[in-house]
């Protein structure tokens, strides 16, 4: 087990081929058609919920399977796909995924963001910049960022139709209220090409600004919800916030317990028994990356 | 005081009437009749070809045995029955309407810049205080908060209502206390137009003098009144004539 | 004084249900200030009419003309979702029978008040939270309850914090559906006083509509009495009220209004 999870690992590795009986990428093509025209329809209107006849995946929802379909439909022989769960490559989330693209595809995998051309993700935007040539797959638990409030999806199609987003910021007045700040950590509405109000999916508030003007392609994929959107490259992504309460990302007053680096996203890991804890780079890519460039020695996967 | 009495209005005295200035109100063969649906259609006739006028700084008293159709008539000229036939013409303001075929939002529109009421038994607004309820008339006439609370407190102190009850709704205030309130608050706007429904009736001889006051007043300043008055000294008092009413179908 | 212009008028509105006719050839018109209170008992097509009147159903016949703040005459019914939607948080109001149907439960009273200020492009906490606590002490609720949720209100505060939602953006015309209605007679007092108040402050128009007339008679300037969806009787409300001429009103004074 562990040993083919580290030959998945391995960048650069020779393409394997994919599993006998299977359609490339596991989807039937008329169904990778479907998803793509209503990615299509996404791109052109950015931040707008496009339904789609989300298929049943060999996984259960909640596992990506809304970001599985859109990165199997957009997925060709000669990407490199990279899976990343909380901005780590190597947790059960993201190895299955990846797994399961090397599998149906026999498309080469990566760890390292610079390299990938599609990069599905669950909870986190690389810190690495993101180019041109990449596509970001979002995997998304709940599209509609004004459900909480609002019921209905006839009514919640209607606000965002006629642009109705009070109910949005009655939301941000209920955190100033309830926290005396903006609390909301991830999952952080945003105003897309300024006019979509749109659930960025659960990544932190730290990664907002990383949408804004991205020149990668932003795909985000609902599988439960059966929802597809998008952010086209060099599109303005502006996170909500009110005059006297401006939106600001997390800061942190510890450095990478690892590799030092001051401005990415940390994640708090706990040590042992007595609450010894540390904060360490959540992009375990960047955070290898960091100390190689210092001339740390890589820590092993294992 | 001067003591006339006139059933119907002569054309003599219209001219004359012309020739000053016209009457501020003008009652013309005015009928009013009842339709109890609910009580097998009965009809009663209220008012049979009622006639008479009310000059400027004049006080007219309604007069008659009860059932002759005097608060009727007070109610009409108020806007709040609706005669059958007949008119009403009210002269104010520049204007001349007939009150038996105005359009409520005309009628209303008097009632807020022309005519002042005083009901026989004041209507108890609940929770609100006695100074905003004997305000109230001149808010609604666009008064400033400061001038109408001042005329208010001016009046209560004349006619002799406690300063401790101000504050309070008078739903609990005995029935001389009420009235006195529902006097204050029909006197406090200057009105050219006045119509009182027994105002006395349940005063004490000093508030009695108090309202007899107020009327002299009133009608100095050029005001129309019109009362129903209870008891005979104060309808001497203040009336310069008296309108005899009677039951329809009977003489006076 | 210039004559004002009304800010409501509706012309011959016809609704039909199928073969059944909710409400049949009414024409009003409002001014502003002016409260119209329309009684009648349930099934006589007054919330039919209301809700013709407000935009919120569309009639069979006939039309619905608001004049708007600029003067324009807007016909209600020709106007976009999306439009119509826009005056109905700015410029109009509706005061529904249950505070739960016209706020919303679970979130605080101050984001309540704040909702129509924010979808109007309100972006600041401050001057959203003055504006909350200034509607809380005009409809008496205490400031230190603006944080709470409207589930931990009273029923006539929750009715009263309705009123503060509607009234915070100034509207010129409310539409009322019983506020009154289940409220103890003590509760209705204070909201009858307060929605008095409120209506002479701010030179409202008020289309009241209810089923109790001691509460038409203490805040209607004007009273349609409906029955079988037609008018069947309308003018001054002490008139109507102490001078009925139709049986139906008749019948409805005898009965309901004790002295």
């Amino acid at each position: 087990m562990l040993t083919l999870q580290q030959d998945s690992l391995r960048s650069g590795e020779k393409e394997k081929m994919p599993l006998e009986g299977y359609n490339f990428a596991y989807l039937d093509e008329s169904t990778k058609r479907m998803i793509r025209r209503g990615l299509l329809k996404a791109v052109a209107v950015p931040g707008y919920q496009v339904p789609f006849a989300g298929r049943e995946m060999p996984m259960p929802c909640g596992w990506g399977t809304g970001g599985i379909q859109v990165t199997a439909s957009v997925i060709g022989e000669e990407d490199v796909l990279k899976v990343i769960d909380q901005g780590s490559d190597d947790t059960t989330n993201a190895v299955s995924i990846r797994r399961f693209f090397a599998s149906t595809t026999g498309v080469k995998t990566t760890t390292h963001t610079a390299e990938a051309t599609i990069i599905q993700t669950r909870h986190r935007i690389p810190e690495h910049p993101l180019t041109e040539q990449q596509i970001l797959v979002y995997q998304v638990p709940l599209p509609e960022p004004l459900r909480w409030l609002e019921p209905s999806e006839k009514e919640t199609r209607t606000l965002h139709a006629l642009e109705e987003y009070g109910l949005m910021n009655v939301k941000i007045y209920e955190d100033i209220m309830r926290h005396g700040a903006i609390a909301m950590s991830f999952d952080y509405p945003v105003r897309v090409n300024g006019r979509y109000i749109m659930s960025p999916s659960p990544i932190p508030r730290f990664d907002n600004p990383k949408m804004h003007q991205c020149p990668a392609l932003q795909l985000f994929g609902a599988g439960r919800e059966k929802r597809l959107y998008a952010i086209p490259p060099y599109t303005d992504v502006k996170s909500l916030d009110f005059e006297d309460y401006p939106f600001e990302v997390q800061h942190w007053d510890e450095p990478c317990a690892l590799c030092g680096a001051r401005h990415t996203y940390l994640d708090e890991v706990v040590l042992d028994d007595t609450g010894k804890r540390m904060f360490v780079c959540s992009d375990s890519d960047a955070c290898a990356e960091n100390r190689a460039r210092q001339g740390m020695t890589e820590v092993s996967h294992d | 005081m001067m003591n006339t009495t006139s059933n119907t209005f002569s054309a003599s005295s219209r001219e004359t009437a012309a020739n000053e200035a016209l009457p501020v109100i003008e009652v013309c063969n005015l009928c009013k009749e009842f339709i109890l649906h609910q009580q097998g259609g009965t009809h009663i006739e209220a008012l049979r070809n009622v006639s008479f006028h009310v000059n400027a700084g004049e006080c007219v008293a309604l007069y008659g045995p009860s059932g002759s159709g005097k608060s009727t008539m007070l109610k009409a000229l108020y806007g709040n029955y609706l005669p059958s036939s007949g008119s009403i013409l009210v002269r104010c303001r520049d204007g001349e309407t007939d009150m038996a075929s105005a359009s409520p939002r005309q009628v209303s529109r008097l009632r807020r810049e022309c005519i002042s009421y005083v009901s026989q038994f004041l209507r108890v607004i609940p929770r609100v205080s006695t100074l905003d309820l004997v305000a109230e008339p001149l808010l609604a006439a666009g008064f400033g908060e400061e001038k109408a609370m001042g005329r208010a407190r001016d009046l209560l102190r004349r006619l002799n209502l406690p300063e401790r009850l101000w504050d309070l709704a008078p739903a609990t205030f005995s029935g001389g206390e009420q009235q006195r309130v529902n006097i204050a608050r029909g006197f406090c706007r200057p009105t050219p137009i006045l119509l009182l429904d027994e105002p006395t009736a349940s005063l004490d001889a000093m508030n009695r003098k108090v309202v007899v006051e107020l009327i002299h007043e009133a009608c100095e300043r050029g005001c129309a009144v019109v009362g129903i008055f209870h008891d005979d000294d104060t309808r001497r008092a203040v009336a310069h004539r008296s309108v005899v009413m009677s039951r329809p179908g009977e003489h006076a | 004084m210039t004559e004002q212009l009304p800010v409501l008028r509706a012309e011959s509105l016809t609704r039909r249900y199928g073969e059944r006719l909710g409400c049949r050839n009414v024409s009003l018109e409002l001014w502003p200030g002016e409260v119209l209170g329309i009684v009648g008992e349930s099934g006589s097509g007054k919330s039919t009419l209301l809700n013709m009147l407000s935009g919120r159903l569309t009639p069979s016949e006939g039309r619905v003309l608001y004049r708007d703040a600029h003067g324009a005459d807007i016909d209600l019914h020709a106007l976009s979702e999306g439009e119509r939607r826009r005056l109905l948080r700015t410029e109009l109001g509706y005061v529904h029978q249950n505070p739960r149907d016209g706020l919303r439960m679970q979130v605080s009273a101050g984001a309540n008040i704040g909702e129509r200020l924010m979808a109007a492009g309100g972006r600041n906490y401050g001057k959203l939270r003055a504006t909350a606590l200034e509607w809380l002490d005009k409809v008496e609720i205490a400031a230190p309850r603006i944080d709470d949720v409207p589930a931990r209100y009273s029923g006539g505060m929750q009715q009263r914090l309705q009123i503060a939602r509607n009234l915070v953006t100034g509207p010129r015309l409310v539409f009322m559906d019983e506020p009154t209605g289940g409220l103890d007679v003590s509760v209705q007092a204070r909201l009858l006083d307060l929605l008095r108040r409120l209506v002479r402050d701010m030179d409202l128009a008020v289309v009241l509509v209810t089923h109790d007339l001691a509460v038409a008679r203490l805040l209607s300037h004007r009273l349609m009495v409906m029955y079988h969806g037609e008018v069947v009787e309308q003018g001054l409300a002490d008139q109507v009220l102490d001078d009925p001429h139709h049986p139906y009103t008749q019948l409805l004074v005898s009965s309901i209004l004790q002295g």
